[in-house]
């Protein structure tokens, strides 16, 4: 009965039309793109070897990008998943309001990073500063947006704020797949609230930190909405002795770099981006696999 | 599970009561801020307003400023979302269907495309696609940049992948002599389709609308690329940000309209809560 028949032909056109047009074509002409000197004014495309590959990881702006968006990346892969556990411990616990606590948590990941961006620009830059003065803190009464030290922690606690709480609803599904006779007879051997924590609940819930995990990887090394509106980059700090801009993560460099017309770099740089970003995925999800076969 | 101590119990209710205070407090700035003037926000950022009835100021001022036009923003966002959603629940729905129910070399192949395609970054593609929309359009004659048409194809493209991967681990547990029954009765395919499965993906379909709903409202980059910042097309987030763009560190207008952009989203949550959590669990653990 399986038989190809032009209704089932029909029905796929438009998605592979589509997908064709809006995604496979853009991407084998970015490739291309790469090796050529497009700057997207002139028409005159020509093809000129990896010339744009050979600059860039050259490049002190470049390299620091690279380097603090995967700084930034563990710091948030890391952060966010521990928030997101907590807040899960939290909601499934026996608390009064847990469903209302569920939703709340939730609701940062709705807004999106161009709007959350302005929020926190102004809690870093008016709100902070001002409470620092009301309860005689100093560290408090500069911004931590305006030290190059202090600025990728600033977006990394927007980042966790923003994607603990989608977090957390995945491991709350985890959690509530694991069957309760597991943890009522580890309570009933005397097993303390940790170590069913970590002896039984966390094991319980490998898969569910291989999607985490994952999801947490792809969308701190993707960033860019919260970084353009939050920082846009700034302050600027000095690296391998030229100044470069202390929060500009790889996202937000290509974004500039075309915005300078530097149209080939900046594809040549996604394409980094892209192949980093495979290499490191494949990896997290291999070992991840691994480990949960061996729980 | 047993309750512990009655003690501890209260403890941890009014502690955990705190976090999730202070969780919210950007929301709660945000909201006393906005009614407030420059001013008084310069003064006292955590104060709360003396008077409510800034708010209402601040808001009229929004609506009516001349540089930013919020409300067709709005109406702009809402139709390219609607849209956008429509097309990629029908044909991604049809897609996954017609891939899963044949079983040929050929439908392998394009199904794996469709997933190959969800590891590609956006960086990628954006300035590619910019030129290449502009090339087709001018093939096609039909304006794809600065138009909604263009961005909602755009949005069905990026949306499809994930979208025919979550409906085709749907269609394969739907058992397939239902359809079986309806072809030999005489039933055409895509009457089969349309009457007998269509109506069965239902609770999928939710999963699919929220995750591409949520990303499409709040997507900054593609608009931005291909409607422009000061386009005749606008969606909030471009509204939002050329709006702060020109009123630099205005945070009375700054704040109220971020409140602004804010609110259609919360009240669909508070609404749609169970569907959205739902539709956001299924949706990550699939794809």
């Amino acid at each position: 009965m399986h038989k190809t028949n032009l209704t089932k032909i029909l029905f796929v056109v438009p998605c592979v039309f589509a997908l064709v047009m809006v995604i496979l074509v853009p991407f084998f002409f970015g490739l291309y793109y790469s090796t050529t000197n497009w700057n997207g004014v002139s028409e005159d495309i020509k093809y000129i070897g990896f010339v744009h590959y050979q600059e860039v990881i050259n490049q002190p702006d470049f390299l620091y990008s690279f380097l603090i968006t995967i700084v930034f990346t563990v710091i948030n892969v890391v952060l966010v998943n521990i928030v997101g556990f907590i807040l899960a411990l939290i909601v499934t616990a026996n608390l009064r309001l847990r469903n209302f606590y569920r939703a709340g948590f939730f609701t940062p990941y709705l807004i999106g990073g161009i709007v959350l961006g302005y929020i926190w620009q102004f809690l870093f830059n008016s709100t902070l500063p001002a409470l620092g003065k009301l309860i005689g803190i100093p560290l408090l009464q500069t911004s931590f947006l305006s030290h190059a030290n202090t600025v990728i922690w600033a977006m990394s606690a927007v980042n966790t704020w923003q994607y603990a709480g989608y977090i957390m609803l995945i491991f709350v599904a985890a959690i509530q797949g694991i069957p309760p006779e597991l943890m009522e007879a580890a309570m009933v051997d005397g097993a303390g609230y940790f170590r069913r924590t970590f002896k039984i609940l966390i094991p319980m819930m490998a898969n569910s930190f291989t999607i985490s995990l994952f999801l947490t990887l792809t969308t701190s090394f993707k960033q860019f909405d919260m970084n353009f509106t939050l920082t846009r980059g700034g302050p600027a700090t000095r690296f391998m002795g030229e100044p470069v801009k202390a929060s500009q993560l790889l996202a937000m460099d290509i974004f500039n770099t075309a915005q300078a017309n530097l149209m080939a770099e900046a594809q040549a740089k996604a394409v980094i981006l892209f192949v980093a970003l495979v290499i490191v995925s494949l990896i997290q999800v291999s070992v991840n696999r691994k480990k949960e076969v061996e729980l | 599970m047993k309750r512990g101590h009655p003690v501890w119990s209260v403890v941890s209710e009014i502690l955990v009561f705190l976090v999730f205070v202070l969780f919210l407090v950007p929301f709660i700035m945000v909201v006393i801020n906005s009614a407030k003037t420059s001013k008084d926000i310069i003064f006292d950022p955590l104060a709360m307003p003396a008077d409510w009835g800034q708010l209402v100021t601040n808001v009229r001022l929004i609506f009516s400023n001349s540089t930013v036009h919020y409300a067709n923003a709005f109406l702009d966002s809402t139709i390219i979302t609607v849209l956008s959603l429509a097309v990629i629940v029908l044909f991604s729905a049809m897609c996954a269907w017609a891939l899963e129910r044949t079983k040929t070399r050929w439908s392998n192949l394009l199904y794996f495309a469709f997933v190959a395609a969800m590891v590609i970054p956006f960086q990628v593609l954006m300035f590619p696609l910019v030129r290449w929309m502009k090339v087709l359009g001018g093939f096609l004659h039909i304006q794809l940049l600065q138009s909604i048409p263009g961005i909602v194809f755009a949005y069905l493209g990026f949306g499809c992948p994930l979208s025919i991967f979550v409906f085709y681990g749907f269609i394969k547990n739907i058992p397939y002599e239902l359809e079986e029954s309806a072809t030999i009765d005489g039933c055409s395919q895509a009457r089969t389709f349309f009457q007998i499965v269509f109506p069965l993906l239902q609770p999928i379909i939710i999963t699919v609308l929220i995750l591409n709903g949520i990303w499409i409202w709040n997507d900054y980059l593609l608009p931005l690329l291909m409607l422009g910042s000061n386009g005749a097309v606008q969606t909030i987030p471009i509204a939002v940000t050329a709006f702060a763009g020109a009123y630099l560190k205005q945070w009375d207008l700054i704040l109220t309209s971020a409140l602004i952009a804010m609110l259609p989203i919360i009240v669909l949550y508070i609404f749609a809560q169970r569907y959205i959590i739902k539709g956001m669990v299924e949706g990550a653990v699939k794809g």
